[in-house]
C-alpha cells in the first residue's frame, strides 16, 4: 500500500493551482510602476573589429532615454568565471574578459554592442535598427580543430591561442594507461561528437532591474536557477554593489536546465541602467535572442579507445575530447568538460587504468556552458557507445559484457581510478530489473516479426552513472571552483506550530513546494499543509547556492533536514519541561511529544506556542523563539545509476526511426515523491531523445547559427516521443546525506543517447549494414546515408 | 493608436493599440492576463494558446486588432466562479501534467479545443493533436495521460508502467 503522506508518498502539487489557472508570476509579468525597456543591439557577424557606433539617430528618437555603449562600462568589471582549470602543465587556463558590451570586437553572432533604454519596448527596438554601426568582418573560428591549427585566427587577440587549455586526468597514469592500450588484447576505438545544443526552457530569459535612490538599494529581478550566486557575481565582481543593498529576486521560474545558472551580461546592464537611468529597466529575451544569447550545451568531438584483455575484462581507458567553449567563458564553462566529465569516465565499471585529455577550444560561437547532466551525459555517452561496439566486435552479449566488468555490490564504497569514491550501488539490479522491463529474452522474435514487415528492429542498452548532489565545498576548492556549493535553510516556526522552510534551493519545475514538506511533515508528524516553502529571493532565504547538479534534495533537503533537526531538538527541551519530565525521555511521533513509558502528552503546536510565549518556559536555560538554520555540505557526490533500454525500428528505405519503447530502471537511492522523480525521468529521457535524434545547433563555417528558432531547431514535440516506462525500486541510499537521497534531475537526458544510438546501431547491424556509428542527431537523411555507404 | 474592443473570458475589454500589437501583448500587457505566455516568436511553441471565437489560437500569430469584437477565453478564465479547476486542470494536476508551469495555460487551452473536436481521443490523437505545443519539462508523458483522463478514458492503459 502506497504512503498517503509524508516520505515516499505522492501528493498533488500544490503549486500547480497557480500554474494552471494563469496565475503564477514569471519575471516577465512583473511590471513595476514607470519602467523602461531595454533592447540589445547584438554583432549579425561572427568576429569582427568594430570602428565606429553611430548612435545620434537612435539617442534623437522620442521616447529613447539613452544608448549604452562599452564606454559605459568601462568603470565595471566583466562578467567572472566560476572555474580555474589548471593544465597538465600546471598552468592555469587562459581567461578572457568577457564584457557586458562589446569592447573593439565582436565575437560570436548576438554578441551584444549597444543597448537602448526607452519608453516602450518598440521605441527600443526601433531605436535599434537606428543605430550606425561599423565593423570589419574578420574570418571566423568555428570548427575546434582548425581553431587549434598554427596561424588561426584569434578569437580573443590578447592570448596566446584559441587553447583554453589542455587538461589531463589522471595525468600520472598517462605512461601507464599508454602501455596498457598498446600491450591489450582487444582495443575498441570510436570517434564521435556530442552534439551542440541548446537547452530552451519554455520561458525566454527576462531581467528587470530597479534602483531605489532613497535606499540607495538595488533589485534584480530575474529567471535564475541560483538568485544568492549572481547577486554575490555580479554585486562582488561586476558592479561592485555590497549584498545589503543589491536584492536578487527569482520568481517562479519556467525551466532552467543549467541554461539559468549562469550570471549574463543582460542582468548586469539592467541593475546598472536602472541607476544610470533612475527608471526600472526591463528585458525580455525573444526565442531569437535566446537561441545567440543563452549559454548552450555539449559541442565536444572525442576519440576513445577501450582497452580489454583475454577475457574481455576492461583494462584501460583513454579519451582524446576537444570541448568548445564558444567565445567567452561562459560561469562555469571551464568544469563541464574537466571535473564533471572526466571524473565519471569510470562509468559503472572496475577499469583500472584510465586517461582522459580535453583540449577547451574558444571559437566564434556563443559560449557553452552546463545543460541538463552537464559534462556527464558527454561521459556516458561515449563510454556507452565504446563497450556497445566492443560487445560487437567481440561477439558478446552487451548486456553480458557490462556485467562482468560492472563494480559488484560487494566493492561499495568503490574508488574509482578518477578521483571520486562511489558509496553505493547495486549496478546488477538495475540491469536486471532493465532486462525484465524490455523482455529482453523475446526480443529475437520480435525483430524477426519487424523483419518480416520489412522493418529494422533493433535493441539498445546504457548503463550510465552519474556524479551529482554537487558538491564537497574543499574538494570542488581544490579543484578550481571559485565558490562553495553547500546549501542552506532555515526552518522558522511559527507561533501556532505552522512552519516557514527558507531554502538556498531554486524550483523552477522540480516541485519542492510540494516535496520538500513532505520531509518535514514526515519528521515531526504534521500535515503537509502546515508547512510552506520559501525560495528565490536573497533578502528572504539564506545564502545558499540554488538549483543545479540534481542537488535540491539531495544538499537543500539534508539543510532542510539538519534545521529541522535543531528545531526538534529544542522542542523538545520546551516539552520536557513543560511535561516536567527529562529531555531524554520525550519522544516525538505525529505531532505530539510524549514522556517515554507513562501517558503523559503535549501537542507540537502548544510546544511553539510555548516558546513564542514564554510564561512556563526554561528561560534561563533557553532562547525563547523556534527557529533555526543549517548550512550542510555534502561530504561526498551522490552516485544515481541506471539501466536504459530503447527498442526501435528504422525503416532501411527511409532511415526514419520509429521508437517503439523506452524503459529506464534507475537507483535513485531513497525517493521523497514518487510521482515527481518519475515526471524528472521523463522530461530528460525526452531531452535525451531530443539530442539523440532532433537537437542540432548547427553553425555554417562563417559562424552562423543555422538552426536559431524552433522552425530550425528540432525540439521534441508529443509525436516525437514515447510513453516511457519507469522504475525505481533498486534503491542504495546515498551513505553520507541524512535522507538517503541521490537526486534524479539528470538522469533521464545522460542515460538516453547512448540507449537510443545504440538501438540504432543494433537495428543496421541486424538488418545486413554494419554501420559503426552515427553522430547525434540521427535524423532520417543520416541514418539513411549510413546505410547507403555500407550496402 | 486605435481602439479595440473585445470580450475575453465573458467581460467586455477595450484598449488602445498600435497596429502591430499581437493578440497575447494585448492580453498581457493591456489586459495584465498574463496567464498566456510567449515562449517563442515564431508561432511555434504554443504557450500562447487561446480561444478565439471557440477556435484555438496563438495569440502570438494574431494582431489585437484582428480579434476587435470577437470572444476570447484565456486560461485566466477556465477555473469555476469559486476558483475550482475545471476537468482538464484538475487532470493536469491529478497527472502530473506539469513542471515549470510555462507551457501549461497553453497546453490547457490546446486540451480543452482537441476534447471539443475529438472527446475520446487515442494517444496517437492526442500526441498529433499537441504538435504545435512545446514542453521542455515533461516529456508529455504526463501530459498524454492527463487528457487521456480528462476526457473520461482509461489511463494506466496508455502508459508503459
Amino acid at each position: 500500500m502506497p504512503k498517503d503522506h509524508g516520505i515516499g508518498a505522492s501528493p498533488k502539487r500544490r503549486e500547480d493551482i497557480r500554474f494552471l489557472t494563469g496565475a503564477g508570476n514569471y519575471t516577465d509579468d512583473i511590471n513595476i510602476h514607470g519602467q523602461a525597456y531595454v533592447h540589445f543591439l547584438r554583432s549579425d557577424v561572427a568576429h569582427g573589429t568594430i570602428n565606429s557606433i553611430d548612435a545620434s539617430a537612435a539617442e534623437a528618437m522620442e521616447g529613447v532615454l539613452k544608448v549604452f555603449t562599452a564606454k559605459d562600462f568601462e568603470a565595471v568589471g566583466g562578467l567572472p568565471c566560476g572555474w580555474q582549470v589548471t593544465d597538465r602543465f600546471g598552468e592555469a587556463m587562459q581567461e578572457p574578459k568577457h564584457p557586458i558590451l562589446a569592447e573593439g570586437k565582436v565575437r560570436h553572432v548576438g554578441d551584444p554592442i549597444a543597448a537602448v533604454v526607452a519608453e516602450t519596448p518598440e521605441i527600443a527596438r526601433d531605436a535599434a535598427e537606428a543605430i550606425v554601426v561599423d565593423i570589419d568582418e574578420l574570418p571566423a573560428v568555428v570548427d575546434m580543430k582548425a581553431a587549434l591549427a598554427a596561424g588561426a585566427p584569434k578569437v580573443h587577440d590578447d592570448l596566446t591561442s584559441n587553447l583554453c587549455y589542455d587538461w589531463g586526468f589522471v595525468e600520472e597514469n598517462k605512461d601507464a594507461v599508454d602501455e596498457a592500450i598498446k600491450n591489450a588484447a582487444h582495443v575498441t576505438t570510436l570517434e564521435l561528437t556530442n552534439n551542440r545544443l541548446v537547452a530552451n526552457p519554455m520561458e525566454p530569459r527576462v531581467a528587470i532591474g530597479d534602483y531605489s535612490r532613497g535606499t540607495d538599494e538595488h533589485t534584480l529581478y530575474t529567471t535564475s536557477q541560483n538568485p544568492h550566486v549572481i547577486r554575490l557575481l555580479m554585486g562582488a565582481f561586476v558592479l561592485g554593489i555590497p549584498e545589503h543593498k543589491l536584492r536578487v529576486v527569482a520568481p517562479d521560474v519556467g525551466g532552467g536546465f543549467g541554461t539559468k545558472i549562469f550570471h549574463y551580461a543582460e542582468e548586469a546592464f539592467v541593475t546598472f541602467a536602472a541607476k544610470v537611468v533612475n527608471r526600472p529597466v526591463k528585458w525580455t529575451a525573444s526565442r531569437s535572442e535566446a537561441f545567440i544569447s543563452d549559454a548552450h550545451g555539449r559541442d565536444h568531438v572525442t576519440k576513445i579507445e577501450l582497452a580489454l584483455d583475454a577475457d574481455n575484462n576492461f583494462v584501460a581507458l583513454r579519451t582524446d575530447t576537444h570541448a568548445n567553449m564558444g567565445a567567452y567563458l561562459s560561469t562555469f564553462a571551464p568544469s563541464v568538460p574537466t571535473w564533471l566529465h572526466g571524473t565519471l569516465m569510470a562509468g559503472n565499471y572496475t577499469t583500472p587504468l584510465i586517461y582522459v585529455n580535453v583540449k577547451a577550444v574558444f571559437t566564434n560561437t556563443v559560449p557553452v556552458d552546463a545543460y541538463r547532466g552537464a559534462g556527464r551525459p558527454e561521459a556516458t555517452f561515449q563510454l556507452e557507445r565504446v563497450v556497445d561496439k566492443a560487445a560487437r566486435e567481440l561477439g558478446v552479449d552487451p548486456a553480458e559484457l557490462r556485467r562482468q566488468n560492472f563494480i559488484k555490490p560487494e566493492q561499495f564504497p568503490y574508488d574509482t581510478p578518477v578521483a571520486v569514491s562511489y558509496d553505493t550501488g547495486n549496478y546488477h539490479a538495475t540491469l536486471d530489473t532493465g532486462l525484465k522491463m524490455v523482455d529482453y529474452a523475446n526480443f529475437e522474435a520480435r525483430a524477426a516479426e519487424s523483419k518480416a514487415r520489412g522493418k529494422l528492429r533493433g535493441i539498445g542498452l546504457a548503463h550510465y552513472i552519474e556524479a551529482c548532489g554537487i558538491a564537497p565545498s574543499n574538494l570542488v576548492g581544490q579543484l578550481g571552483a571559485r565558490a562553495g556549493l553547500y546549501e542552506s535553510a532555515t526552518v522558522r516556526v511559527n507561533a501556532t506550530g505552522s512552519i516557514s522552510v527558507l531554502t538556498g534551493s531554486h524550483s523552477h519545475g522540480q516541485g519542492h513546494e510540494t516535496t520538500f514538506p513532505q520531509v518535514i511533515a514526515e519528521m515531526i508528524g504534521i500535515d503537509e499543509s502546515q508547512v510552506d516553502i520559501v525560495h528565490g529571493d536573497t533578502s528572504k532565504t539564506p545564502m545558499g547556492m540554488g538549483t543545479y547538479g540534481s542537488r535540491s534534495i539531495a544538499v537543500g533537503g539534508s539543510a532542510m533536514f539538519k534545521a529541522a533537526e535543531k528545531v526538534i531538538n529544542k522542542a523538545k527541551k520546551i516539552a520536557a519541561h513543560l511535561m516536567e519530565a527529562s529531555e531524554a525521555d520525550i519522544e516525538l511521533a505525529d505531532g505530539q511529544f510524549s514522556v517515554a513509558g507513562t501517558d503523559k502528552s503535549v501537542a507540537w503546536g502548544d510546544v511553539c506556542l510555548a516558546a513564542y510565549v514564554p510564561h512556563n518556559y526554561p528561560l534561563e536555560d533557553l532562547e525563547p523563539g523556534l527557529e533555526e538554520t543549517a548550512f550542510y555540505d555534502p561530504s561526498n557526490f551522490t552516485y544515481p545509476s541506471g539501466a536504459y533500454f530503447c527498442e526501435v525500428e528504422v525503416d532501411p528505405d527511409t532511415g526514419a526511426i520509429d521508437i517503439l519503447s523506452f524503459n529506464a530502471a534507475d537507483d535513485f537511492g531513497n525517493v521523497i515523491n514518487p510521482m515527481i522523480v518519475e515526471g524528472q525521468v521523463h522530461g530528460g529521457v525526452a531531452q535525451g531523445i531530443g539530442q539523440a535524434m532532433l537537437e542540432h545547433a548547427a553553425y555554417d563555417e562563417n559562424g552562423q547559427l543555422l538552426s536559431g528558432s524552433f522552425m530550425d531547431y528540432a525540439m521534441p514535440r508529443a509525436a516525437d516521443v514515447p510513453s516511457f516506462g519507469v522504475d525505481h525500486s533498486c534503491q542504495t541510499p546515498c551513505t553520507h546525506n541524512p535522507l538517503g537521497v541521490k537526486g534524479c534531475g539528470e538522469a533521464g537526458a545522460i542515460g538516453s543517447p547512448p540507449a537510443l544510438v545504440n538501438a540504432v546501431i543494433d537495428a543496421l547491424h541486424r538488418g545486413g549494414y554494419p554501420v559503426e556509428h552515427i553522430d547525434m542527431p540521427l535524423s532520417p537523411s543520416r541514418v539513411w546515408n549510413a546505410i547507403q555507404s555500407v550496402k | 493608436m486605435t481602439e479595440v474592443k473585445m470580450t475575453v473570458n465573458g467581460r467586455e475589454v477595450s484598449g488602445d493599440v498600435e497596429g502591430r500589437t499581437l493578440l497575447s501583448t494585448f492580453l498581457r500587457e493591456n489586459l495584465g492576463l498574463t496567464g498566456t505566455h510567449v515562449g517563442c516568436d515564431t508561432s511555434q511553441c504554443g504557450a500562447c494558446v487561446v480561444h478565439v471565437n471557440g477556435k484555438a489560437v496563438k495569440s502570438c500569430t494574431m494582431f489585437a486588432q484582428e480579434a476587435a469584437g470577437a470572444d476570447v477565453a484565456t486560461i485566466e478564465g477556465q477555473a469555476g466562479a469559486d476558483g475550482s479547476l475545471n476537468t482538464i486542470q484538475q487532470a493536469f494536476q491529478d497527472y502530473h501534467g506539469l513542471q515549470c508551469g510555462f507551457c501549461t495555460p497553453g497546453m490547457v487551452m490546446s486540451a480543452a479545443a482537441l476534447l471539443k473536436e475529438n472527446p475520446k481521443p487515442t494517444e496517437a490523437e492526442i500526441r498529433n493533436y499537441l504538435e504545435g505545443n512545446i514542453c521542455r519539462c515533461t516529456g508529455y508523458h504526463n501530459i498524454v495521460r492527463a487528457i487521456m483522463a480528462a476526457s473520461g478514458q482509461d489511463v494506466p492503459a496508455v502508459a508503459a508502467e
